[in-house]
């Protein structure tokens, strides 16, 4: 198995590792895959007034193309407004990666980590839920 | 003196060139080519490297190329695993074939196969008429060898193959002689299938391949892994394919049309002696002469020639155990009396004009020597 | 400064030994003749040294050199004992007995007799890897003809029981063969003891040359086989096809080599591993798989929990290490040996499979429990089932998003 350069990367210099308190004002989570899928990400989102994503965390079990497109996901949503961060598309992901066809499942995780993490936060503040399925 | 070596037939010498590219590949770059480290890897890619040289040397696509562990499992997975994906009919085999493809053929008949036996001329050739008419048959696989392992005699494959094609047939040839002697394309002959080993063309024994038209559905003979496309199981001898890649890399600068030269005096000198020259009449391997002496046995004859330092084959090697008269001078019709004298020399690349000379010399002595002797008995 | 990547996978193969290659260089140069070559002295000379490997390979195994026929690997051993014998005794029965952790060489050949119209009983393991032998007796009928269980594992290294298996077949009359592929050189094997009728040998995992192997048929009582390459009746009609004199040289050398160091070799490599396996049981949640007794001293199999199997062999990738067997390694499907052991999937996934050899040092081993200690804690910190787990969540209770 031969990984991209980005993938290397990310996978040796993941950025935005680590966790929010789950319980602060303006903090979401969304946690996809499962353990069986050989995948789970979880992704945190800190809204801030405005709405907008001033900062993002993950932590990712999963293969190196899974650890780099959640890693990917931190940098991109940081600065966008949740709508924003809805547009972002899996193939935006398997490109910037050049994610192989069998690694395509990854970036489709990182983006249903995305729709989760906003969601989590929508419900908090009282919008509808969306559930988040694996497509491991 | 170290003896003379006029058995390129039975194997050649290893190239020096190509026991340089083997060499690394016991000690240093070892690798199992299915593990997925570096090693692997390293292994991997010169499989892969080999089978683009193979396919070169013949002409043929790096995908069409499954190596083997030689010329008998390639004729055997051939036979046996188109067989098994075909409705049993005819296999139809030439009657001077390699028993690796005869064997086989026979085997089927357990299965429902008839086996039809080609026969040929006085001078070891096909008959086509007469190939023609045996394909009338529903025949579901032919297999008819490029060049002969004793005589040298070639055959016209791509003109039997269209019969083959025609009566609806899958063609197969074993080539295993005629790489490396003479011009081998696998498209040019169209067939679907043909044989090749690496220790006839100064690589190593213990490889061979199968050169396979994609579209043949072929059943696996032996099985336990994903090796070879799933075709053939086992660990891949990557020390031996990389030999044979390099031994294939060398075939088109040295055809034995070099030989040709030494050849043409060695039967010159033969027939000067009174020795009958098979397959005299058809076009041969420029670097066999197959013949006998009328009334001096083989056996006898090589070895006295052996004694003298010069390493010739009475027959075929793998069938030398026996002394049985060779069954593809018998398919050409030639007395059992004088099959049983029937000498190979068969030259190759270290060969020079000089040794041919003193061997005719050494020849003529012993010839001389052995019917004395023959006198005396009677 | 160590030189990396470090080779600890000498299951999948091993790199020749200078004394084999040595040995075999001859016999690929000046001394280049056709075994069966019965004419000339370069013919007569490769038989010699043919007979010569044979009797190597024999006294290892302490059996007669008649018993011993060359294939071109165990792959080619294991289809020609199973399909062989089955075929040739089919008058008797068409039922086989094996284990569903052994090796794909003879799993799909027993397929292959399966869809000849060949039934067989696939024997479950203990999770220790073991065959329990109340079990094997009562998968045996009287229309079976044929057992196969190996006498090493290739993935987790445990050693059946082979003697008493052995006992077993014999009193039903029961052929029984032994895939030995990755036993010699670490397990001591004596075939005038042993009641197996077949056993397969390959050579590269003993440090002989890739591309040889040989079958063990008994004389006495006498197997009959039939053959699956013909032509031209080498090996007494079993198995034709020119003998690759260097190859088969290799492999008499490096079982040699074998018989006479494996005892001393055994320790100074039971001692890396053992202290490879102190190593790592350091690491919280490590789990070795299979019987650690009744063991190679080569191999350490163990699974990381909470980490993901291809992100951690990327994360190791400084160790040459195999996860499952070499064989299946192309593929992302966890090892079918691990999970007949009753090991979850992720379990599997997670498994690294250390095999240690004649050329591994004491520096190599600490080398890898550092990098392997580094690199599990970095990924899992990385890791939110870590995380889960440390706060106490059971992860079999958690409701995973469907998938």
């Amino acid at each position: 198995m031969s990984y991209s350069t980005k993938v290397l990367d990310h996978y040796e210099n993941p950025r935005n590792v680590g966790t929010f308190n789950q319980d602060d004002e303006g903090v979401a989570t969304g946690m996809v895959g499962a353990p069986a899928c050989g995948d789970v990400m979880k992704l945190q989102i800190k809204v801030n007034k405005d709405g907008v994503i001033e900062d993002a965390k993950f932590k990712t079990y999963g293969c190196g193309s899974a650890i780099a497109s959640s890693s990917l996901v931190t940098e991109w949503v940081k600065g966008k407004t949740l709508d924003e961060a809805l547009t972002i598309k899996n193939t935006q992901i398997a490109e910037e990666l050049a994610l192989p066809p069998v690694k395509i499942h990854c970036s489709v995780l990182a983006e249903d980590a995305i729709k989760a993490a906003v969601a989590d936060y929508k419900a908090k503040h009282g919008e509808m839920v969306v559930a988040a399925a694996c497509k491991g | 003196m170290s003896p003379a070596y006029f058995d390129h037939n039975a194997t050649t010498p290893l190239d020096e060139r190509v026991l340089q590219a083997m060499l690394p590949f016991f000690r240093e770059r070892y690798g199992n080519a299915s593990s997925r480290h570096e090693f692997g890897r390293a292994a991997r890619k010169a499989v892969d490297e080999a089978r683009e040289q193979v396919a070169d040397a013949v002409g043929a696509h790096p995908s069409q190329v499954y190596f083997v562990s030689g010329g008998t499992e390639a004729n055997n997975l051939l036979i046996k695993g188109a067989a098994a994906r075909l409705q049993p009919s005819q296999v139809a085999v030439s009657a001077v074939e390699h028993p690796s493809v005869i064997k086989p053929a026979q085997e089927l008949r357990e299965h429902g196969w008839k086996v039809k036996k080609l026969a040929v001329d006085h001078d070891g050739r096909i008959d086509r008429d007469e190939a023609a008419n045996s394909l009338r048959e529903p025949t579901g696989l032919v297999s008819v060898m490029l060049a002969n392992n004793e005589t040298g005699v070639i055959q016209d494959v791509a003109s039997l193959a269209e019969l083959a094609r025609d009566a609806g047939a899958l063609v197969h040839t074993d080539a295993v002689q005629a790489l490396g002697k003479v011009p081998v394309n696998f498209p040019a002959l169209n067939v679907h299938a043909m044989t090749v080993s690496a220790h006839k063309i100064y690589g190593p024994k213990g490889v061979g391949a199968l050169i396979l038209d994609k579209r043949l559905d072929i059943k696996p003979q032996i099985t336990g892994g994903e090796h070879e496309k799933g075709l053939r199981a086992g660990t891949e001898n990557v020390p031996a394919i990389v030999g044979f890649g390099a031994a294939c890399a060398l075939v088109a600068s040295h055809l034995a049309s070099n030989q040709m030269q030494m050849r043409e005096r060695m039967d010159q000198g033969l027939h000067a002696m009174g020795a009958v020259l098979f397959g005299n009449g058809a076009e041969r391997l420029p670097n066999t002469s197959y013949f006998a002496f009328p009334g001096i046995e083989g056996e006898t004859l090589v070895m006295a020639l052996d004694r003298a330092g010069y390493a010739v084959a009475s027959g075929s090697a793998c069938s030398s155990g026996g002394t049985d008269p060779s069954p593809v001078l018998l398919a050409m019709q030639v007395e059992r009396e004088l099959a049983r004298c029937a000498v190979r020399v068969s030259l190759g690349r270290s060969n020079e004009m000089s040794q041919v000379e003193s061997f005719l010399q050494v020849l003529q002595d012993e010839i001389f020597k052995l019917k004395r002797l023959a006198a005396l008995a009677v | 400064m160590i030189k990396t990547p470090i080779y600890l996978d000498y299951s999948a193969t091993t790199p020749v030994d200078p004394r084999v290659a040595e040995k075999m260089i001859p016999y690929l140069t000046e001394k280049f003749g056709n075994p069966a070559s019965r004419s000339h002295e370069f013919g007569w000379e490769a038989e010699k040294a043919v007979e010569e490997a044979r009797e190597q390979v024999a006294a290892l195994v302490n059996a007669d050199p008649k018993e011993i026929i060359w294939t071109s690997g165990a792959t080619e051993s294991n289809n020609l004992a199973i399909k062989g014998a089955a075929h040739f005794y089919k008058g008797k029965g068409k039922h086989l007995v094996t284990m569903m952790t052994e090796h794909k060489a003879v799993i799909d050949t027993m397929r292959h007799l399966e869809s000849e119209g060949y039934e067989v009983t696939y024997l479950m393991p203990e999770s220790s890897g073991l065959v329990d032998m109340e079990k094997f007796k009562a998968a045996l009928r009287p229309d079976t003809i044929l057992a196969s269980v190996m006498l090493v594992n290739n993935e987790i290294g445990v050693i059946q029981d082979i003697a008493a298996l052995g006992e077993v077949c014999r009193a039903k009359g029961i052929i029984f063969h032994v895939d030995a592929a990755q036993a010699t050189g670490k397990v001591a094997i004596d075939l005038a003891k042993l009641k197996v009728d077949l056993m397969s040998f390959s050579a590269h995992k003993t440090y002989g040359p890739k591309g040889i192997g040989a079958l063990y048929v008994q004389r006495k009582p006498r197997i009959r086989l039939e053959a699956q390459m013909h032509g031209g009746g080498h090996e007494r009609g079993l198995r034709s096809g020119t003998l690759a004199t260097h190859q088969i040289v290799g492999m008499g050398e490096a079982f040699r080599i074998a018989r006479e160091e494996m005892v001393a070799e055994n320790e100074r490599v039971r001692y890396l591993r053992d202290r490879l396996y102190k190593g790592l049981s350091q690491i919280e949640e490590a789990h070795v798989n299979g019987d650690m007794e009744q063991r190679v001293p080569h191999n350490l199999n163990i699974s990381f929990n909470f980490v993901e199997g291809e992100s951690l062999i990327m994360a190791i990738r400084d160790l040459a290490v195999s996860s499952g067997s070499a064989c299946t390694s192309a593929s992302l499907e966890p090892s079918y040996v691990l999970r007949a052991l009753g090991r979850s999937d992720e379990l599997a996934h997670s498994s690294i499979r250390f095999t240690i050899g004649r050329f591994s040092t004491e520096e190599e081993i600490d080398y890898a429990i550092e990098l392997v200690k580094n690199k599990i804690g970095r990924l899992r910190e990385m890791s939110p089932l870590w995380d889960m787990f440390k706060e106490g969540v059971d992860l079999s209770t958690v409701q995973w998003a469907s998938h």
